[in-house]
């Protein structure tokens, strides 16, 4: 019987979470449209519900992380009490396992974290699409010799490939960064050559390299423009994948390294005080779901306008 | 034609038909009515977006996606189709209305055996037993003179040739017996050659089992060969109908008459060229390959400046290959292209770029032609800027002259994208892009056969005009001999990568001819309800290019 109720209240919060969301994201979506330009509330008013809501996930955490040492009560480093304190006024989420407060190394977490996988991200977007385009309009043995590279990196397992080449380069926030990168930028290497390998055959590319364009430009302005779409699409998505790795190898010991505030490594950091029963580790894992679920909301509904399908 | 007594099977009246275009929605079909009796052929005629396709479907009770029938109703036998539920519809559908694809090819399931699709209506409906479907089917593809009728059935789609697999289909529509079947434009995709054969299976087997059908195409002469009546429609609304002599006789309004006339566009052939005249372009003994399949034989042909040289042929007779030969895109095992004498390197890669700007191509499908991305601006402005080094005002100054040029207004074209044009519009903004870099010579890939035939007859005359004006020497690739007429000068007649015959139009369009070119010839459609009867029996009796077998079959 117990059972039963706990079960039914935990389904009763659920709900009430998703209605909360839902008309989150519905006050949200209507202040948007009137205070946009036309254009881009014209855009807008197509936005499912989710999409919304994924926004406001992404604008928070975006805010949250730039202006972190406002926001903040005390400093990421500074022990300001007793080892794992439970939530009370003056440390809303209680203290870490070194008596850090946690609801700070959370806010700090956000800027650390979400920081270090857009640069990754951003770099592994750089180095693959370009290759990609490259492979697919120069063509011949230069695709194959990259596209035969990518694959052989890609036959190794990332997380695996990650440790490794951490173990060899050591750790540090730059090493780490470039690591994930490299592994990345295959798949992105792979969308892109996919992508403009479709575009290099259309008669418009024929017609500019006839007109005797040189390579850059052909890949600049023929090629990539038309190719932008699932290239953003897959932004979005490739993002959260770093950002699961970053997170998964700072569990792991190889990723950020302390005394910095990181979602993945808090979790390890406090993981004993879930054998008592105390949610408060599960908090930045919690984040990390929040985000990877509001960004692939958002990434979901490019991918729909992109392929022009109507509802 | 005796068919006026018979009961009336289908009755559309009214009909209203709406799409949906950035959540508005417009009215495509402007009350429409339609009165189908049985084993009738009706042809509907009209251009692009005149709604044909979408009456055809309707006619079926049903509408496409993003499509809704909002006014009027269907009788079809007595069942009113848009108040009938969807189960019953769904009944009907296949079994006693049958529906025939454009595009055959796209329309067969690749993974499945011809004649298990054939199979699959008959024994959903419960007419037949599989095996009686697999007999009849043999029977049917017999009577629609496919070669091997009793092994054909066991090809996958891709294992035959275009005109084959759209008869196959036409089979598959008859295989319930259905009593109305609606063809939408069986045979615009299928070279003249394999028009003939499709048109004329089409036709026997129609009257055979006494179907009434709904013959939807562009192609005036070809509704004339196969419809009772025809049914002129302009924007949704129907502009006259009649029964197909009166009709081909004496159109009433004058957009009928205005299709009419397009087909006797005729620009009289330009006197040939003096001796010592250097030819524009000169191919020479060019023989070309793709991979190890040889795709060009020794092909030759001289391009003299205000003249154009048609090339036609069939698909697959290497006409668009000769034209990647002159640009360079495809590199000729052996022979030469000679540019007003001068020998051009093979590989477009080592051309100069004055080179490069004297030889231009217009492509045939506009829509792949110009970058989705750019505006028309960029589109023309690029070439002047690359080839001219304009810069700045001289350059807008320049991109406006041009679209002057091709007759669209600057003001309303220059920034816009090339999602915002017509088809026609946007072939006009591919012209403007060759005549920026100020060529003196230009290929013509089907630059017409995407087009309706009233904007196909404006860029013609365009093109008529700037060759006039420039000096230009146009290369026109096509398959359609009434453009030909309307364009060229001298013909060159390919096949098989061979230069079967060329000479002078006037010459050509005289006998005695090549046999291959009397079939060319003999198979484009004219606009007479006799013409395919007639050709089908002097062809029978051994005349019109009967020995010679089109590539198709």
């Amino acid at each position: 019987m117990d059972a039963l109720i706990g079960f039914l209240t935990a389904l009763l919060w659920i709900a009430a979470v998703i209605v909360a969301a839902a008309g989150v994201a519905w006050v949200f979506k209507t202040v948007a449209i009137a205070l946009a330009p036309a254009g881009v509330a014209k855009v807008l008013r197509t936005a499912p519900l989710t999409a919304n809501f994924g926004i406001i996930v992404i604008i928070v955490y975006v805010t949250v992380a730039i202006l972190a040492p406002l926001i903040a009560p005390y400093g990421e480093r500074e022990v300001v009490g007793g080892e794992y304190l439970p939530w009370s006024t003056t440390h809303l989420l209680g203290t870490d396992n070194l008596g850090r407060d946690m609801l700070t190394r959370l806010i700090y977490g956000a800027r650390n974290t979400v920081g270090i996988a857009f640069v990754t991200t951003g770099l592994a977007f750089a180095l693959g699409s370009i290759l990609g385009l490259l492979a697919a309009t120069v063509g011949g043995w230069l695709d194959q010799l990259l596209s035969r590279i990518v694959d052989i990196l890609m036959a190794i397992p990332s997380l695996i490939f990650a440790l490794l080449l951490l173990t060899i380069v050591g750790t540090s926030v730059v090493n780490m960064i470039l690591v994930i990168a490299l592994i990345d930028s295959t798949r992105v290497y792979r969308l892109a050559r996919a992508v403009a390998m479709n575009i290099v055959v259309m008669d418009y590319v024929e017609a500019a390299r006839l007109r005797g364009e040189g390579l850059w430009r052909l890949i600049v302005r023929e090629i990539l423009p038309n190719a932008s779409a699932p290239l953003v699409a897959e932004f979005g998505l490739r993002f959260c994948f770093v950002f699961l790795m970053i997170s998964a190898l700072s569990f792991l010991g190889l990723g950020i390294q302390p005394p910095t505030a990181d979602w993945g490594s808090m979790v390890r950091d406090n993981a004993t005080l879930i054998t008592f029963g105390d949610i408060t580790p599960l908090l930045p894992a919690g984040a990390i779901a929040l985000l990877t679920v509001g960004v692939n909301f958002v990434v979901d509904w490019m991918l729909h306008r992109a392929s022009g399908l109507k509802e | 034609m005796g068919q006026t007594d018979n009961p009336v099977l289908l009755s559309i009246r009214g009909l209203r038909i709406e799409g949906r275009s950035d959540e508005t929605w417009s009215e495509i079909v402007k009350g429409v009515d339609l009165t189908l009796r049985r084993g009738e052929v009706l042809g509907l005629i009209g251009e692009s977006g005149a709604g044909k396709s979408t009456i055809g479907l309707a006619a079926m009770g049903f509408a496409r996606d993003g499509c809704r029938i909002s006014g009027g109703t269907i009788d079809f036998d007595g069942i009113d189709l848009r108040t009938a539920p969807m189960a019953e519809c769904r009944a009907l559908r296949g079994k006693r209305i049958a529906y025939v694809a454009q595009s055959a090819a796209a329309s067969f399931n690749p993974a499945h055996r011809l004649i298990d699709q054939y199979s699959e209506g008959p024994v959903q409906h419960g007419v037949m037993s599989r095996d009686q479907a697999e007999h009849d089917a043999k029977e049917l593809y017999r009577r629609m003179h496919l070669p091997t009728p009793d092994e054909i059935g066991f090809r996958y789609p891709h294992q035959v040739s275009g005109g084959q697999l759209q008869r196959a289909m036409t089979a598959m529509a008859m295989a319930c017996r259905p009593d109305l079947i609606i063809f939408d434009e069986p045979t615009t995709a299928l070279d003249v050659t394999t028009q003939i054969e499709v048109l004329a299976s089409i036709r026997d087997i129609v009257d055979q089992f006494g179907t009434a059908a709904i013959y939807i195409t562009h192609d005036l002469a070809v509704v004339a060969q196969m419809a009772d009546s025809i049914k002129v429609l302009l924007h949704g609304e129907e502009v006259e109908e009649a029964d197909t002599r009166t009709m081909l006789s004496h159109p009433q309004e004058a957009y009928t008459k205005s299709l009419w006339a397009v087909r006797s566009l005729e620009r009289p052939e330009q006197p040939p060229a003096g001796p010592d005249e250097v030819p524009v372009v000169s191919v020479r003994n060019v023989t070309a390959a793709y991979g190890a399949v040889p795709v060009l034989k020794d092909v030759s042909f001289d391009i003299h400046s205000r003249r154009t040289v048609a090339v036609v042929g069939e698909s697959g007779s290497g006409k668009s290959t000769a034209a990647r030969v002159i640009t360079g895109l495809l590199p000729p095992l052996s022979g030469t292209v000679m540019f007003e004498g001068q020998e051009l390197p093979k590989d477009y890669r080592n051309r100069s770029k004055d080179q490069l700007r004297q030889a231009q191509m217009i492509y045939q499908m506009a829509d792949t032609a110009l970058n989705p991305k750019h505006k028309i601006r960029e589109i023309i402005g690029r070439s002047v800027q690359f080839y001219l080094g304009l810069q700045g005002r001289q350059l807008t100054e320049r991109v406006r002259q041009l679209l002057d040029l091709i007759e669209l207004e600057p003001d309303q074209f220059i920034d816009r994208l090339p999602s915002e044009l017509s088809g026609g519009q946007k072939q006009r903004i591919g012209i403007a892009r060759a005549l920026a870099a100020e060529p003196r010579f230009i290929i013509c890939d089907e630059v017409t056969s995407a087009l309706d035939q009233l904007v196909a007859e404006g860029i013609l005359k365009l093109l008529n005009r700037l060759q006039a004006e420039f000096n230009l020497a146009y290369m026109f690739i096509t398959h359609d001999l009434a453009t030909v007429r309307a364009i060229a000068d001298e013909v060159v007649v390919m096949k098989e990568g061979v230069v079967v015959e060329q000479g002078g139009k006037t010459e050509m369009f005289r006998p005695p001819h090549d046999p291959y070119t009397e079939l060319l010839l003999s198979s484009v459609p004219e606009m007479d309800p006799d013409w395919l009867d007639r050709l089908l029996a002097e062809r029978a009796a051994g005349g019109a290019g009967a020995g010679v077998k089109s590539a198709d079959n």
